[in-house]
């Protein structure tokens, strides 16, 4: 335990930083450790998409039915356009309407 | 996958990650909105909020930091919990690692130290789709810590005073960003793979394992299938 007067609370602080500054470093440390090779190469391909589903799961499962059909109107602009930005918009723009109907 | 040449990392390619991150930073004044508040209100000083979203710049770690805050407040837990819900980083700067290796070692780990969700959703995309620059996730991530800054400020001074985001639908930005990114490259039937075993993962660890668990469980099952599944022989 340490006590947040004085001094102890930016220690705290610091350390919790440090923690997380070394968690950004860690991933592409410990890959240099790794010699890389087709088995590797194909785990951090699998990796890189499947840790974006894995951050949306979470967020599609609590939304609300706004958040929901905001999420469905980008997937949508993305199958049709395949631009971003224009498919961002019209999830945001949907959410913001059903809101306010 | 890997490019002989080292991505772009000149000030021309930052500025423009910065602009094209900016507007999607919306959310992240609104979430660092709300950690100013939730931070004024669990009696952390204004000094010490201020810090600490410039330096941890974690938004979840830090509101997890508030449940644990007191008049003392117990290290290791606290420390264990931020590893815990930052560990998803590990993943993500490792999936940059075929790009990042081919620059010297002292941009490679500055160019990590802004890492966070949306800016590493970005410049994946772009190394992927043959973009070969950082622009994204250094100018994007400088865009994203200030606004992550602001927002702690404005959260810290108007506090309850703001309009309350989820009208705009801004709580909605991250997800149809994350969705925009994931559904933006390149799919054949390993990578569809990929993601369907690193859902159900990822929904197995939010019912079943602790919390803030998920991104890694889906992630590290997603690779599994990259290396068991590999690609044909070029």
């Amino acid at each position: 335990m340490i006590a947040t007067t004085g001094a102890g609370a930016l220690l705290i602080i610091a350390c919790m930083a440090l923690v997380t500054l070394l968690v950004r470093f860690g991933g592409v440390f410990i890959m240099g450790l790794i010699p890389l090779n087709r088995r590797v190469e194909g785990f951090i391909n699998g990796m890189a998409g499947s840790v974006l589903v894995a951050v949306l799961v979470p967020i599609a499962l609590q939304a609300d039915t706004a958040g929901r059909l905001a999420l469905l109107a980008t997937a949508v602009m993305m199958f049709w356009l395949r631009k971003p930005m224009p498919a961002i918009a019209l999830g945001i723009a949907v959410a913001a309407l059903y809101r306010a109907v | 996958m890997s490019t002989p040449v080292a991505p772009a990392l000149s000030f021309a390619e930052c500025r423009r990650g910065f602009w094209r991150l900016l507007p999607l930073s919306l959310f992240v004044a609104a979430f660092g909105a709300a950690f100013g508040l939730a931070a004024v209100q669990a009696g952390l000083q204004p000094v010490e909020i201020v810090v600490m979203s410039a330096t941890v710049f974690a938004g979840t770690a830090q509101f997890a930091a508030l449940d644990l805050w007191g008049a003392q407040v117990p290290l290791v837990p606290l420390l264990v919990t931020t590893l815990a819900i930052n560990a998803r980083m590990l993943l993500m700067g490792a999936t940059l690692y075929p790009w990042l290796a081919l620059v010297p070692p002292r941009r490679r780990y500055a160019s990590l130290i802004t890492l966070s969700d949306a800016n590493w959703a970005m410049a994946l995309n772009d190394l992927q789709s043959g973009r070969n620059t950082l622009g994204a996730l250094v100018g994007g991530g400088l865009a994203i810590w200030l606004t992550w800054l602001a927002g702690t400020l404005a959260g810290m001074v108007f506090g309850g005073l703001i309009a309350d985001p989820r009208a705009f639908g801004v709580d909605m930005v991250l997800g149809c960003f994350m969705l925009s990114m994931a559904l933006a490259g390149r799919r054949t039937l390993r990578t569809v793979a990929a993601w369907v075993a690193g859902g159900v993962a990822a929904w197995a660890a939010l019912r079943w394992l602790p919390a803030n668990t998920h991104v890694v469980a889906g992630g590290l099952a997603g690779g599994l299938v990259g290396a068991l599944w590999l690609e044909r022989e070029p």
